[in-house]
């Protein structure tokens, strides 16, 4: 069972306190884009073997949403920030980097 | 015979007597015992039969190991089957009872198995019970049900109680032989926090059966030093009769307390489950003797080397008269030597090693036993018990070259660390040669949630097989630990321990060598699930050569002790069968828990009363006072119902439903959701989240609203009411104030972040009251207080004021079609306004109604209720609601969703109103079958026309619609319902044939959904 | 009204070595706002007497209390009869500025678990470190007990005072009541 820091109470808590929302950084799609952009923005979602940018909200904590950076494999977590935000920080990403070869992050649905 | 002697026993309390009986036979133990050693020192060595051949079956371990010795323990709410002897301590009154034979232990039917054991090797059921299909419904499985299972199903209700706990530590040690010992007094003193944790009730492992000197003194003599030490540091938790269950992601531990097991009548949890989040976790857990695979290994008086000399040293109970050890190592000659010291016959050591052992066979044989060097166990003679074994070369094919007469045989394969808990999350494995057994790989350890290792095995557990080695690795492990969470290590050194030095054992994994098929199959390699050598070697044969196949395949490890006897000794035999090396066949996975642990203590307190928390509104004890029919909503309970004294509950909802109609209703509402949705963006925000507009209405107003998803689909709907300038109350159903609150907070916080707008869940602070009927406003103006008149108040108004002297906040809405009041009261008042509203109301017979009144109420006005008439898969134009989808907003949730093709196709299934033809109630969720030919056609590929409707390719009829809400209406004195038909709204008037399980169809007319006061006169007075 | 209010267990208690009561009815505001604002800050120390509490603080004084909840919401706590006004007072003097101030003081129960053992009782129900020097009196804790939300900090070494929903009150009680009737774990407490 994972332990998560919740950056908003500063609790690092267990998984049952914890709510799991899925992919992080989508982008909306709404009226006036087609069907294709609304398909990728509804149903399409990643599913990497290893770094994958989550969100999670402290469900039985503060409330509040943020987002994870998390390995599949291994379920190391690189760290938690702000769900307030389009990308993730520049230093978790190094960080990231430095620990999986080879490793870039890639915005939103594909 | 075995028997209890004069000497030893080192854990018994030979003062204090203990009576307990065994398939109603009283013995008698000590304080100390286990029930193993005691029914081995009552002479009782048979105790079960075994799962699939019923064979006679003996005590073989002395611990957790325990394949054999499963009983059914207690009597009604302490009963438990499956209990394992050798970790069941005795206490006064115990009661056990052998299981799987009939009609008793000692004659058992079932063996019959047995002589067909010929006819039922591996993979038997697979292969037997497919033909003739017919018969495995009648025939096969009603056998197979008959004779599976070992224990007896209790048949009380568990009268025990059980907790959680939840506990932080920077190290947990998993076992307390004398590494674990040693591990925590290196954490411990470097000043971690540290819970030193012991399966039995003892401390300090093998080492003291096996003649350890730690600092030159016997190992008994450092363990209690240690514990005193132990005692002393305030930072470190030490627990007997607790065991690592299980080791998960991120330092996650599951230790199981057994707090009462061993004083059933004691005022205790009789289980404690802790939940433990550690920073390292050092597993300790020692190692498990390996049988030997010889033919009859399974006789009764066959045992593991190390239990037979735990029984005498531990126990004081000579297992036989007359013992023959056999092994492939030096260990198995400390037996020998332990059961000559007491005073009993060795017949002969038979070690399978050309050169046989090194100091201990010294000492065996200055003893006067007889050793026999590169010779094996031909055979074991006896059924019920051993009578004596044939011996033969190692080397040959087991032609007997002697027989020795004898009535225990104390076995050893060699020894393997005890891995499961370095393995259950992730730790890998290394092989070892020498001592031919997995070991944990240090390098490869379980990782820790900042990607750190946080595992690490002391001693034997790691692979430390001299006492030495334990202690040094164990010190080194306790302090690895402590440094990586944080202490600082003294800079002391490991005690030192010696034992005797050791020749190298040799593998063998059958005796002898070259052992034929006949014998083959009597070399029992799992004993519970009676899967043999042959088995094995047949399974591989046909194909299943992966080592997780050939598991299922001949269940080999599937049983209670899940294989931790048999399987290395499986993985040798599959391997040399595929003439493949034992590393590269590898093991199964071990999963949690390490030994079974109770369901009971899974649950914790979550049982009976507090199985699951109940919500109860403010106004609950009177809907208990007053024979509430109660039907739970979520974890609310809401009253369906209040039948008087007499009355059916059906009766009770139509006396409801006309009273409300009548004259006066009243409603305990308090259930449903309301949220204050505030700030500068907050209109803004309430059209995105609602389909309709929200930012236009007017303060003192209210606005029944829809809530769709971002995929369409109509999610909640509810009545909103704007406080002032920046303040809506959005109320919600029962089931989606958290949800939708959830559901606001989420699009506030990871969408319009930017958004200034607050909301609050305020649900519980008021107690809410539907006052209904056409009395309703003079009994609120009885009560005295605002004004409540039409103009005053008039339809989708709210207003705040007092009634009756209570503070209340008004709104009248309708959920009824008739004049109606919600009327919001703090909950804290709710109970109290509640009984005033039923005082005042007496004349007009106030009537207080429950949920299945409401929605006939509802119903019968063709209001839709979320849950009934949506599914997950229903939008608002479904539902005819296209008044409430504005169409001079850009965007909402749901809208983008609304415009994809499916969701605009004109063939969609639409809200009707459906009437019997003969007035009766339509089944809930019926079918329509699709009987216009030409609507068939748009919706199948192929269809013809069958029996009751169109038909698919398939010969299946179509269906057209369902019904969604179905009732008794009292009102009409008919059946009314609602539904969605494709077209619905074009058919009305057609009569369409609905599905009535097991009778004729039942017709129904597509009808308008309104069925009672369709002007909506009697809302609006 | 408030003579006829009621706290949803009506004052139960259960008498062991560790105590559990319903306290009865206590007066709670949730604010919502920018907890850094000034004017909030004012708003707050008219309203209780105490400061804006930072990141899981608890502070208290007499009766009135103010407690963390999130980085944009506070707890204001004050005797029950003077939550409405204060409620009132709160929003009033917040209205210049983006705030919300909402009575909740009927929507919640709260209990105080007393007794050496208090530890004990909370470590046994929620996934929470409960050691001294882990949670400590000042510090509040929202997290779950069991299968509901609660929150709960602790008023000084042996009592712990524990808020959760009004409708799960029975439910509170009943886990509470048996976890400290199941007895010592002598895990929390000193080595005797």
């Amino acid at each position: 069972m994972l332990i998560l820091e919740c950056p908003y109470c500063g609790v690092s808590g267990e998984e049952t306190e914890f709510h799991a929302g899925g992919e992080a950084h989508i982008t909306r799609a709404s009226v006036g884009d087609d069907d294709q952009a609304f398909e990728t923005y509804l149903f399409m979602r990643k599913n990497p073997k290893g770094v994958h940018f989550e969100r999670w909200q402290h469900a039985y904590g503060c409330g509040k949403w943020f987002h994870a950076a998390r390995c599949t494999m291994t379920l190391e977590v690189f760290g938690t920030y702000s769900a307030q935000t389009f990308t993730p920080p520049k230093a978790l990403l190094a960080e990231i980097a430095k620990k999986r070869s080879g490793f870039e992050f890639e915005g939103g649905a594909s | 015979m075995s028997t209890r002697l004069a000497t030893q026993g080192r854990l018994l309390n030979r003062g204090a007597q203990v009576k307990f009986t065994f398939n109603g036979r009283t013995m008698t133990g000590f304080e100390g015992d286990t029930l193993a050693s005691a029914l081995l020192a009552n002479d009782q060595m048979l105790v079960g039969r075994s799962f699939k051949y019923h064979r006679p079956r003996g005590i073989v371990a002395s611990g957790a190991e325990e394949p054999n010795a499963l009983v059914n323990l207690g009597r009604d709410g302490k009963f438990e089957p499956n209990a394992r002897a050798t970790t069941t301590e005795l206490f006064a009154g115990l009661t056990a009872r052998s299981q799987n034979h009939w009609p008793s232990l000692e004659m058992d039917v079932g063996v019959v198995n047995n002589y067909a054991a010929r006819f039922m090797p591996a993979g038997f059921y697979y292969k037997t019970f497919i033909h003739p299909r017919a018969a495995w419904k009648h025939v096969f499985e009603p056998f197979i049900r008959h004779a599976a299972g070992l224990g007896a199903a209790p048949k009380s209700a568990d009268a025990d109680r059980y907790e959680h706990f939840y506990a932080f530590v920077d190290v947990l040690i998993i076992g307390g032989g004398i590494a674990g010992l040693q591990a925590a007094l290196a954490a411990g003193e470097a000043g971690a926090k540290v819970l030193l944790v012991e399966q039995t009730s003892h401390w300090g492992g093998r080492a003291p059966v096996d003649g350890v000197e730690i600092n030159g003194a016997p190992a008994d003599d450092w363990i209690k030093n240690a514990l005193q030490a132990l005692e002393n540091m305030p930072n470190v938790t030490i627990r007997t009769r607790t065991m690592g269950a299980g080791v998960y992601d991120h330092g996650y531990a599951l230790v199981y307390e057994r707090l009462a097991d061993h004083k059933p009548d004691a005022d205790l949890p009789r289980h404690r489950l802790w939940k433990i989040r550690a920073g390292q976790i050092i597993t300790a857990t020692g190692a498990i003797e390996r049988p030997l695979s010889f033919a009859g290994n399974d006789v009764p008086g066959v045992m593991l080397a190390s239990a037979l000399r735990d029984y005498v040293v531990n126990y004081g109970v000579s297992v036989g008269d007359r013992t023959v050890v056999v092994t492939n190592n030096d260990d198995a000659y400390r037996t020998a030597i332990a059961v000559k010291a007491a005073g009993l016959d060795v017949a002969a050591i038979i070690d399978a090693r050309p050169d046989g052992g090194g100091p201990l066979a010294a000492e065996a044989e200055s003893l006067g036993i007889r050793v026999e060097k590169g010779t094996a166990v031909a055979k074991v003679n006896g059924s019920k018990r051993v009578t004596g074994v044939e011996i033969c070369p190692q080397a040959g094919e087991g032609k007997t070259m002697t027989l020795i007469p004898c009535d225990a045989v104390a076995m050893s394969g060699g020894w393997s660390p005890v891995v499961h808990l370095w393995s259950h999350c992730g730790g890998k494995l290394i092989w070892d040669d020498a001592q031919a057994h997995f070991k944990p790989d240090a390098s490869r350890p379980p990782m820790g949630d900042k990607g750190q290792p946080f595992v690490i095995t002391a001693g034997i557990a790691d692979g430390a097989m001299r006492s030495a080695e334990v202690l040094a690795n164990a010190d080194a492990a306790g302090k690895e630990a402590a440094k990586r969470t944080g202490s600082t290590p003294k800079s002391t050194k490991a005690p030192k321990a010696s034992d005797a030095d050791e020749n190298p054992m040799a593998p063998v994994w059958k005796m002898p060598q070259g052992a034929g098929y006949k014998l083959r199959s009597k070399m029992f390699l799992d004993f519970q699930n009676d899967v043999k050598v042959s088995d094995v070697q047949l399974a591989a044969q046909e194909g299943f050569e992966s080592v997780e196949h050939t598991k299922r395949y001949t269940t080999l490890g599937m049983a209670t002790d899940q294989g931790k006897l048999s399987n290395i000794n499986g993985l040798a035999v599959l391997a040399e069968s595929l003439n493949s090396e034992i590393p590269q066949v590898g093991t199964t996975t071990f999963r949690p828990p390490y030994t079974p642990i109770s369901m009971a203590s899974i649950a914790g307190e979550a049982r009976g009363e507090i199985f699951q928390p109940l919500r109860r509104t403010p106004i609950h004890g009177w809907g208990d006072d007053n024979n509430a029919d109660w039907e739970p909503v979520g974890h609310w309970r809401r009253a369906y119902a209040y039948p008087k004294q007499g009355e059916s509950v059906e009766d009770a909802v139509n006396r409801e439903v006309l009273a409300t109609r009548k004259s006066l209703g009243l409603l305990d509402a308090s259930t449903l959701g309301k949220i204050i949705v505030k700030g500068p963006d907050a209109g803004k925000f309430l059209d995105m989240l609602y389909t309709n507009m929200m930012s236009n209405l007017k303060p003192g107003k209210c606005r029944y609203g829809l809530m769709c998803t971002e995929n369409g689909f109509l999610t909640d709907d509810g009545v909103v009411a704007r406080m002032d300038d920046d303040t809506w109350l959005c109320h919600t159903t029962t089931g989606g104030a958290e949800r939708i609150h959830a559901h606001m907070e989420e699009w506030l916080q990871t969408e319009w972040w930017d958004w200034k707008v607050y909301t609050a869940n305020l649900t519980e602070q008021f107690a809410q009251i539907a006052v209904v009927g056409p009395n309703a406003r003079k009994l609120l103006e009885k009560l005295g207080g605002m004004d409540v008149s039409k103009d005053a108040l008039g339809f989708m108004e709210w207003a705040e004021g007092q009634i009756g002297g209570f503070d209340a906040r008004v709104f009248r809405i309708s959920f009824s079609g008739e004049l109606s009041y919600e009327i919001a009261v703090p909950a804290s008042q709710g109970r109290a306004f509640w009984d005033a509203l039923h005082e005042a109301g007496a004349e007009w017979n106030a009537t207080a109604y429950g949920t299945e009144a409401l929605h006939i109420l509802r119903a019968e006005k063709g209001f839709i209720m979320i849950g009934d008439e949506t599914d997950g898969t229903v939008i608002p134009q479904d539902l005819g609601l296209h008044w409430a989808l504005s169409k001079k907003k850009d965007d909402y949730l749901g809208k983008r969703a609304q415009q994809r093709s499916h969701m605009t196709d004109p063939d969609r299934w639409q809200l009707v109103g459906l009437e019997t033809t003969d007035g009766s109630v339509l089944p809930d969720g019926a079918y329509a079958y699709e009987t216009d030919l030409s609507r068939a056609q748009r919706g199948a590929a192929e269809f013809a026309e069958g029996k009751h409707a169109a038909v698919n390719a398939n010969g299946q009829s179509l269906a057209c619609g369902r019904v969604t809400s179905t009732y008794y209406s009292a009102t009409l004195k008919r059946g009314i319902a609602m539904g969605l038909v494709r077209n619905g709204p074009d058919r009305m008037g057609e009569v369409l044939q609905f599905t009535n399980i097991n009778d004729d169809p039942i017709s129904a007319k597509i009808v308008s959904p309104v069925f009672y006061d369709p002007e909506g006169e009697k809302q609006n007075v | 009204m408030s003579d006829m209010s009621v706290s949803a267990l009506s004052n139960a208690q259960y008498d062991g070595s560790v105590q559990v009561a319903d306290t009865g009815l206590r007066g709670m505001i949730t604010l919502r706002g920018d907890l850094a604002d000034k004017g909030l800050a004012k708003a707050v120390k008219a309203a209780t007497g105490l400061g804006v509490p930072k990141q899981r603080q608890v502070l208290t004084k007499g009766s009135n209390g103010v407690a963390w909840m999130s980085p944009d919401e506070l707890l204001i706590m004050v005797p029950y009869s003077a939550a409405t006004q204060t409620a009132a007072d709160l929003q009033l003097a917040l209205s210049g500025q983006h705030a919300l101030a909402a009575n909740v003081s009927d929507a919640r129960a709260v209990f105080r678990i007393a007794g050496a053992g208090c530890r004990e009782v909370i470590a046994k129900l929620a996934p929470v470190d409960m050691a001294s020097d882990k949670f400590a009196p000042g510090t509040i804790r929202r997290t779950r007990i069991a299968q509901i939300a609660a929150a709960f900090w602790m008023v000084d070494e042996e009592t712990v005072e524990l808020v959760c929903f009004r409708s799960v009150a029975q439910y509170a009680f009943d886990i509470l009541v048996q976890a400290a009737k199941n007895g010592p774990v002598d895990f929390h407490l000193p080595k005797s």
